[in-house]
């Protein structure tokens, strides 16, 4: 089965464990205003690739990923191809590769019947996601990302039923998440769950705006500053702090 | 040879003590180490003391505009200067190349014109009766090589489609092997030499004619080393009896090279474990701590970054600053499985904590994924710490040399003692693809530098045709580079001998005939565009191309994409093959290397449009490098591109300049981790 690939990273650290062969697939639904990879957002665009295709190159790097790496896929948003993505995950384990998935969750609908068959099916295959909250608060979230965000808690939830490995991404953003109200909602959420084996602040950086330039687009969070790495570990504290409170450790 | 001194007392004994053998010595007697850092110690207070009086010894010499004084009367020979100090009350390892640290001596045998010329660049006059003298009396390698280059030669060189030949400068990429002096002293090393002089027999040949008056020299150099040493009121006639007169000793060797020559890299070879078999005794008899055995290795390592020489500032501007080279091979593993690290090698890179952070000697790693994982974590640290640590495939060379070989330069493999190697800088290979286009006349200066074979003459290249007269071209260029090197190291042998430095190897040297290549890349991806794309010629008035319009995209090297690494390794191993086929000089064996680190700056201005899409004036990548920007698959990708080059044909290195931010290698901990 053929996808449509952004871009290849042969040499992802930041993505899941160990150094990552990483899959960026195209198209998103959501519209975050701190999104740096804008150039992911439109659907159905860029290469096409077919599963076999990726995982033979994968291969010619094996060596690299053999020590706690492995194959992340994220984009754009992956489960909008969630067929595509199954097969390859399914395929890579079948080879005893480590899989990673990083999402924001947004395609998951509870409701839906056909599609949790889909999900069901998709879990099978991965070994870890990594799962981005955008915002706490249903809201803000929306005025954050353009979409509303109880799927994704929804989502998270059901990763914990299902008892599949998280790390939860936050991106801490001053004046918009950098809020210790919100930190502490999203940690005792966080807490209600005993599936998260990681917390991964992502303190906001302004490295994207090129990009939006690039694609004539213009940029959100034009005045907002990046988030100093004191802030970040703030931001973290207060989170921890707060799941550690509802655990009651 | 019958050898003993009671300085080997708790020796095992070994063939090393028949027959000059310094790895047999460290086989025999030195102790793996798999424990991490926790022994180290820190600087002592004289330690601290010395290197602020470097410190500001740099700070004067920035100021001065590089250099803080010079020698215009004296020819740096072993014995040319008294000896010199920074603070004789303070400092357990002494010796530097004049008498006073950060004087740079005066060395003319490669040439007095470049002597000249670093002097004049610096505001300084060399004493006339010098000049006159080296220019009437005694000839120098660099007039040697000028009273034989052809025309041809001389139209490669001016056209930089051969460049940076050693022909009026020291070759240097030879490495002593300092520790003899050390385990031997120089008594024994004369003894031996004495009997190679006799062993070559009663027949005359040129060859044996040359090899005994070479080895004349030699025992004279270890006559001056010795008397160099008693000016410092140091005996290195015997072999040494304890660690600071065997680091003595092999500084000793290696100041004597860094006298008598100014080569391009002056490398110091492998001396870490060999130094600890002493260490580990000296602690075992309690004649030195931990502490004093650091200080000693400080202060050995800040000598070396003292070393200086007169260049010139085009000279420092090729290799973007005023290095020596002064490689020292930490590690590896040894052939029977057990690890070549010491203790001593942690204590070298520990200098890196004790004096900061610098780019010499330039301490490298010989990496092994069965390297013990205390010293792999401690590499890991003092890299991330001072980001001075360079790293070699140690799997991929001790197969080719056994587990006594070292680094010259930056990535030049050899036997310590056994091998050397004829410098042979680089041809451009990406100038040479437009010779075979517009049929050997040079794009910049229009002259007809190669041979006058037929040019393209269609609108569009096509690579069938291109392939073919680049493959003529490149037949052409490996001729006239070889017999430029050949030239060269004939002269350097007869008027530059690196006296010093070949004493203290075997009396017959495998000698690696090395030359180099650059613009590796640019090629691979000009040859892709025009297979995978279009490219259109741009002609001037008189019909020479002098640049491209490529249309179409095409496979970039760099990217894991066989059709066009394919063609990278392809030339590599096309060219080596062309080299092989010619005579070299003194029965070298040929080797080549895609190693530039700097001077990538400096061909690709000297180099017109390529039908790559790259514009006359931009550089060529550095080493093995993909173009800049061309490499768009991530690190991996990349590497996995230059890693298809054949070691076999590039047995002299290669190289890829690899720069990432911290923050792309990984997650700080305190961000990313456990709830």
């Amino acid at each position: 089965m053929k996808g449509y690939v952004h871009s290849i990273e042969t040499f992802g650290t930041v993505d899941g464990p160990g150094t990552r062969y990483v899959v960026f697939v195209q198209g998103c639904p959501m519209r975050c205003k701190y999104c740096h990879n804008p150039d992911t957002w439109q659907p159905n665009i860029g290469e096409m690739k077919d599963t076999d295709e990726i995982l033979k190159d994968y291969d010619s790097y094996k060596e690299f990923y053999g020590n706690g790496g492995g194959l992340t896929i994220t984009g754009g948003e992956p489960l909008l191809q969630i067929d595509f993505i199954t097969e390859l995950y399914e395929k890579a384990k079948a080879k005893g590769i480590h899989t990673c998935l990083d999402t924001s969750g947004i395609v998951f609908d509870e409701n839906n019947q056909s599609l949790m068959e889909k999900f069901d099916r998709l879990i099978q295959s991965v070994d870890l996601v990594l799962l981005d909250i955008k915002h706490i608060d249903p809201e803000q979230h929306k005025e954050l990302t353009s979409q509303p965000n109880d799927q994704i808690l929804a989502f998270a939830r059901y990763l914990d039923k299902k008892n599949v490995t998280v790390w939860i991404r936050h991106v801490v953003v001053p004046g918009i998440t950098y809020n210790e109200e919100y930190l502490t909602k999203l940690g005792e959420f966080l807490g209600t769950l005993n599936n998260i084996k990681a917390l991964d602040i992502l303190p906001y950086h302004t490295m994207g705006v090129v990009k939006y330039e690039n694609l004539g687009l213009s940029y959100p969070l034009k005045d907002v500053e990046a988030l100093s790495t004191e802030d970040g570990h703030a931001a973290r504290e207060i989170i921890r702090k707060a799941y550690h409170r509802v655990k009651g450790d | 040879m019958k050898m003993n001194s009671e300085a080997w007392n708790g020796f095992e004994a070994g063939q090393w003590m028949r027959d000059i053998n310094t790895r047999d010595f460290i086989q025999h007697n030195y102790t793996p180490y798999e424990g991490d850092d926790e022994f180290l110690a820190g600087p002592t207070q004289n330690t601290k003391d010395l290197w602020q009086m470097v410190m500001e010894l740099s700070k004067k010499e920035r100021e001065n505009g590089g250099v803080v004084d010079m020698d215009t009367k004296v020819v740096s020979t072993l014995t040319s200067h008294g000896p010199g100090y920074l603070d004789k009350s303070k400092e357990t390892i002494v010796g530097f190349q004049t008498d006073k640290p950060f004087k740079r001596g005066m060395n003319v045998y490669g040439g007095i014109r470049m002597a000249v010329k670093a002097c004049e660049d610096n505001g300084y006059t060399v004493d006339p009766e010098i000049v006159e003298f080296f220019t009437t009396h005694r000839k120098t390698h660099n007039a040697g090589v000028f009273d034989v280059y052809d025309p041809e030669i001389r139209r490669c060189r001016t056209n930089h489609i051969i460049t940076g030949l050693p022909d009026a400068y020291g070759r240097g990429r030879i490495i002593g092997d300092y520790r003899r002096v050390a385990l031997y002293g120089t008594d024994y090393l004369i003894e031996d030499k004495k009997a190679q002089k006799e062993s070559f027999g009663t027949i005359y040949t040129d060859d044996v004619i040359r090899g005994k008056e070479e080895i004349s020299e030699q025992i004279r150099s270890l006559q001056g080393l010795a008397k160099m040493a008693e000016s410092y009121g140091c005996d290195i006639s015997k072999p040494a009896k304890n660690v600071q007169e065997a680091i003595q000793a092999v500084y000793f060797g290696y100041l004597g090279a860094v006298k008598e020559q100014n080569g391009a890299a002056m490398s110091l070879g492998r001396t870490a474990t060999f130094l600890d078999i002493y260490a580990e005794r000296d602690l075992a008899n309690g004649t030195f701590t931990e502490e004093q055995i650091q200080e000693f290795i400080d202060h050995f390592i800040m000598k070396l970054r003292c070393v200086k020489f007169a260049r010139t500032p085009d000279y420092n501007a090729i290799f973007a600053g005023d290095p020596v080279w002064v490689t020292e091979s930490l590690g590896g593993m040894g052939v029977d499985g057990r690890t070549l690290v010491s203790k001593m090698s942690f204590r070298y890179l520990n200098t890196l904590n004790n004096l900061g952070a610098a780019p010499e000697p330039n301490l490298t790693v010989l990496w092994s994924n069965r390297l013990p994982v205390g010293w792999k974590k401690f590499c890991a640290k003092m890299s991330i710490k001072s980001s001075s640590i360079q790293y070699e495939n140690d799997e991929l060379m001790r197969p080719i040399h056994g587990d006594d070989y070292g680094i010259a330069c930056c990535v030049s493999s050899m036997r310590i003692g056994k091998d050397m190697q004829f410098f042979g800088a680089r041809a451009n290979l990406a100038k040479c693809l437009l010779y075979a286009i517009n049929g050997g006349v040079d794009e910049c200066s229009k002259v007809q530098v190669g041979p006058k074979y037929r040019p393209i003459t269609s609108e569009y290249l096509d690579y069938d045709e291109v392939i073919e007269k680049y493959k003529d071209m490149l037949k052409w260029l490996a001729g006239v580079y070889v017999s430029a090197l050949n030239i060269i190291h004939y002269m350097h042998d007869k008027y530059a001998y690196e006296k010093i430095q070949m004493a203290l190897h075997d009396r017959d040297v495998k000698r690696y005939f090395a030359t180099g290549i650059a613009g590796l890349s640019c090629v691979a991806d000009s040859l892709s565009a025009i297979k995978y794309a279009k490219v259109k010629t741009v002609r001037d008035e008189n019909g020479i191309v002098v640049s491209y319009e490529t249309e179409g995209d095409f496979p970039k090297y760099g990217n894991n994409d066989d059709r066009v690494d394919s063609i990278a390794v392809e030339l590599v191993t096309f060219f080596m093959n062309e080299l092989r086929t010619h005579h070299v000089y003194r029965n070298g064996v040929p080797s080549m290397s895609v190693l530039t680190i700097t001077s990538n700056v400096t061909y690709g201005k000297n180099t017109g449009d390529t039908p790559c899409g790259r514009k006359h004036g931009q550089p060529l990548a550095p080493g093995a490098n993909p173009m800049h920007g061309r490499d768009s698959h991530g690190a991996v990708a990349s590497l996995s591109s230059v890693a298809k080059l054949p070691y076999k044909d590039a047995q002299d290195g290669i190289s890829n300049t690899f720069t990432i931010i911290p923050n792309a290698l990984g997650k700080d901990t305190v961000i990313a981790g456990d709830l």
